[in-house]
C-alpha cells in the first residue's frame, strides 16, 4: 500500500521510516514524502493511481493541507477509487475537524501523532 | 395796678388825664393817683358774667405755636410722648378760666401767666431737644421774648410803676425781642432747611449705599453660586478623570493579557512541532535499541554482551528521561495552547450556584485525597433566585476549579505556618446585580503582596514551587472570563489576611 506523507518538516520522513521500519522492510507499506502541497500535487499527477492513502499536515507554508485536500477532491473525483486522505493538525478542535470533513477528508489526526493508533488504522485499511 | 374797689374820699379837686385806654386820676398836692381801665370798669359793672376772654383767646396763639413747634422740630417723630402732652396745653387755660369764673380773680395777670407758662413749657421742650440745632436756634430766638414776658409779668405782679424812661426801655426791648425772635426764627428755618437738605442727601447717600450693598450681596451670591457650580464641575471632572484612568488601566491590563495570551499561544505552536520530534524520536529510539538488543547484540560473545547491555540500558534510561521531560514540556505547551483555542462550547443558560457548589466540593475532595490532614470550612452564600447566565459551563467550571484550588492552596499554606487558632475558610458568594451575576471566592489564606497581585494574571507567573504549577491557571481563567464571556475578573488581597477573586458574568 502506497502512502504519501505531506509535511513541511523534513524530519517527518526519518521519523516515519523508523516508526514503520518493520512494515517498510516487509513491503507491507510504501512511503513517499512531499514537503509542500504543491509538491504533493505534482507527485500525485505522476503517480496518482499508486497512492492509496494521503497523510497531510494542515499548517504548511504555501498551499495549506486543506487547499491540497480540495485540489485532490476536485482533480480526481471519479474512480479509480480516490485515495483515503487523513489530515494531521495541531488544533484538535471541533471547528478544524468539521472543516476537514466538509472538504472531504476521511479522518483527522491530531499532533503529536499517536503512531500506535495510526498503525492500527493503516492495518485495517490495508486489510480491506 | 389800681385798686378800683378801694374807697376813696372825694378831694376838693381832681385832675383827670386821659391815656390810650386808661383814665388817670390825680389828686393834686398829694401823691395819690388812680388809673381806670375798661376792664376795671367792666369788672365792676358785670362781676359775675365776665369770662376771662383774654385768657381763652390766648389759647389760640399758644395752640398755633404748639402746632408750629410740632411741625418745626418734628415733635411727633422726636418726642411722641411730649407731643401728646402738648396737645393738652389748652387745659390749664380752660381750668384757669373756670377757676376765674368761680373765684373771679379778675386780673389781667392770668393770661400773661398762662402764656408765660406755655413759653416755659416750650423752652423746656426745646431745651430737651437742644441737640437739634434748629431747636437750639428757636430757643435762642424766643428766650429774649420770654425774658421780656417774665419782666413784664413781674412788673405787673408787683405793680411796679416804672419811670417813663424805663417804660420806654421795656417797650423797645419788646420790639427788640420780637425782631430777635423773627430773625432767629428765620435763621432756624433756614437751618432746618439746610439740615433737611443734608438729611435728604444723607438719605440719598444711604439709599445709594444700600443699593450698592444689595448689589454687592447679589454679586457675592452670584459669585458664590458660580464658584460652587465650578467646584462641582471640577469635582465631576475629577471623578470622570479617575474613572477614565481606571478604565484605561483596566483596558491596558486587558490588552496586555490578550497580547500575552496570543504570544503564549504563538510560542506554544512554535515549540510544539520540535517537541513532537523530540518525543517521537526518543520513543522510536527506545524501540530501535530494543531491536538492537534483541537482534544483532544477542549474537555478541558473552564477555562483550554484558558491557553492551549495560550501555544499552543506560541509553534506554536516558531516552526515557528525554521522553518523560518531553511529555512534561508537552503538557505545558498544551496549557499554553488553550489560550488560542477558540471557545468551542455553546453558551447555555447556566445555574452558577449549582456550578460553584459542584466545583467547590470537587476541588475540596481532590485536595483531601492528597492530604488527609487538611481541613477547611466551606461557606457558601448563594443568592436565591440567581438568574441563569449564558455561559460555557465547562469553561466557567474550570475557572471556578482554578479559583478554589488556589484558595485551598493558600489556606493550606497558612495552616502550615502553624499559626495558633487559625481556622482555614473558603467562602463563595454569589450575588445578583442589575445586568450581571457576581461570584466572589474568598479565602483567609496567606494573601499576597501588591507585587504578586499585579502579576497573577500573567502567563507563567506562579508562586508555587517548580513543577507544582504552570502559572497558566489564572491567565487562562482571565481569558475565559474576559475574552470568552465578556465578563470581568478582579483580585483583592491583603498579605497574611485574605485573597478575594471577583468574577462578573454578563446576563
Amino acid at each position: 500500500m502506497k502512502i504519501l506523507v505531506v509535511d513541511d518538516e523534513k524530519d517527518v520522513r526519518v521519523l516515519f521510516e523508523q516508526r514503520f521500519r518493520r512494515e517498510i522492510r516487509s513491503g507491507e507499506l510504501k512511503f513517499s514524502f512531499a514537503y509542500s502541497g504543491e509538491e504533493a500535487l505534482t507527485y500525485l499527477h505522476e503517480h496518482f493511481s499508486e497512492v492509496v492513502l494521503i497523510l497531510s499536515d494542515i499548517n504548511m507554508p504555501g498551499m495549506s493541507g486543506l487547499e491540497l485536500l480540495r485540489h485532490i477532491r476536485q482533480d480526481y473525483p471519479v474512480p479509480p477509487p480516490p485515495p483515503t486522505v487523513m489530515m494531521i493538525t495541531a488544533y484538535g478542535d471541533q471547528h478544524s475537524y468539521d472543516e476537514a470533513i466538509r472538504l472531504g477528508a476521511n479522518d483527522l489526526l491530531t499532533k503529536p501523532v499517536d503512531f500506535a493508533a495510526l498503525k492500527e488504522k493503516l492495518h485495517s485499511l490495508s486489510a480491506l | 395796678m389800681p385798686q378800683p374797689s378801694k374807697p376813696t374820699k372825694p378831694e376838693p379837686a381832681l385832675t383827670i388825664r386821659q391815656g390810650d385806654d386808661t383814665l388817670y386820676i390825680q389828686q393834686p398836692g398829694t401823691k395819690n393817683s388812680w388809673a381806670l381801665t375798661k376792664e376795671n370798669i367792666k369788672t365792676r359793672s358785670q362781676p359775675f358774667m365776665d369770662i376771662d376772654g383774654a385768657l381763652l383767646f390766648s389759647i389760640v396763639p399758644i395752640l398755633i405755636m404748639v402746632r408750629l413747634l410740632r411741625r418745626f422740630v418734628d415733635l411727633p417723630g422726636r418726642m411722641p410722648h411730649v407731643n401728646r402732652l402738648l396737645g393738652y396745653l389748652w387745659v390749664p387755660a380752660v381750668a384757669l378760666a373756670a377757676l376765674d369764673l368761680l373765684l373771679h380773680f379778675n386780673t389781667k395777670l392770668l393770661d400773661d401767666g398762662y402764656q408765660l407758662f406755655a413759653y416755659l413749657v416750650f423752652i423746656g421742650v426745646l431745651t430737651s431737644l437742644r441737640h437739634y440745632r434748629p431747636a437750639r436756634t428757636v430757643l435762642l430766638a424766643i428766650l429774649p421774648y420770654v425774658l421780656y414776658a417774665v419782666v413784664e409779668l413781674m412788673l405787673n405782679l408787683w405793680d411796679l410803676k416804672l419811670l417813663k424812661r424805663y417804660d420806654d426801655v421795656i417797650d423797645s426791648s419788646r420790639g427788640f425781642a420780637l425782631i430777635w425772635l423773627i430773625t432767629f426764627a428765620l435763621i432756624a428755618r433756614s437751618q432746618k432747611k439746610n439740615l433737611e437738605k443734608e438729611r435728604l442727601e444723607r438719605e440719598e447717600e444711604e439709599k445709594a449705599k444700600q443699593l450698592i450693598a444689595a448689589q454687592n450681596v447679589q454679586l457675592e451670591r452670584m459669585v458664590a453660586e458660580r464658584t460652587s457650580a465650578l467646584t462641582q464641575q471640577a469635582e465631576e471632572l475629577r471623578e470622570t478623570l479617575t474613572e477614565l484612568k481606571t478604565t484605561q488601566a483596566q483596558l491596558i491590563q486587558a490588552e496586555k493579557m490578550a497580547s500575552l495570551g496570543e504570544l503564549t499561544a504563538g510560542i506554544a505552536h512554535e515549540i510544539q512541532n520540535p517537541l513532537n520530534f523530540v518525543n517521537n524520536f526518543s520513543e522510536v529510539s527506545v524501540e530501535l535499541l530494543q531491536e538492537l538488543q534483541e537482534g544483532p547484540l544477542a549474537k555478541l560473545p558473552a564477555s562483550e554482551k554484558e558491557y553492551a547491555d549495560e550501555l544499552l540500558s543506560d541509553l534506554v534510561q536516558n531516552l526515557q528521561k528525554i521522553t518523560s521531560h518531553g511529555k512534561r514540556a508537552d503538557s505545558i505547551v498544551k496549557g499554553m495552547l488553550e489560550h488560542s483555542r477558540a471557545s468551542t462550547g455553546e453558551r447555555q443558560p447556566t445555574d452558577i450556584n449549582a456550578l460553584a457548589d459542584e466545583y467547590l466540593r470537587l476541588s475540596y475532595h481532590g485536595l483531601r485525597a492528597k492530604d488527609k490532614s487538611f481541613n477547611a470550612t466551606l461557606t457558601t452564600h448563594f443568592a436565591p433566585n440567581l438568574s441563569a447566565v449564558p455561559a460555557v459551563s465547562q469553561e466557567v467550571g474550570r475557572v471556578l476549579l482554578n479559583m478554589f484550588t488556589n484558595a485551598f492552596y493558600a489556606v493550606q499554606q497558612r495552616q502550615r505556618q502553624g499559626e495558633a487558632g487559625y481556622a482555614p475558610e473558603v467562602c463563595v458568594t454569589t450575588r445578583q446585580l442589575p445586568d450581571e451575576v457576581e461570584i466572589r471566592v474568598r479565602d483567609n489564606g496567606t494573601g499576597m503582596p501588591e507585587s504578586v497581585k499585579a502579576k497573577v494574571f500573567q502567563p507563567f507567573f506562579t508562586t508555587k514551587p517548580t513543577g507544582e504549577g504552570t502559572g497558566l491557571g489564572l491567565s487562562l481563567s482571565h481569558d475565559i472570563i474576559v475574552k470568552g464571556h465578556g465578563g470581568t475578573l478582579q483580585v483583592d488581597s491583603q498579605p497574611g489576611q485574605y485573597t478575594e477573586f471577583v468574577i462578573t458574568l454578563p446576563l
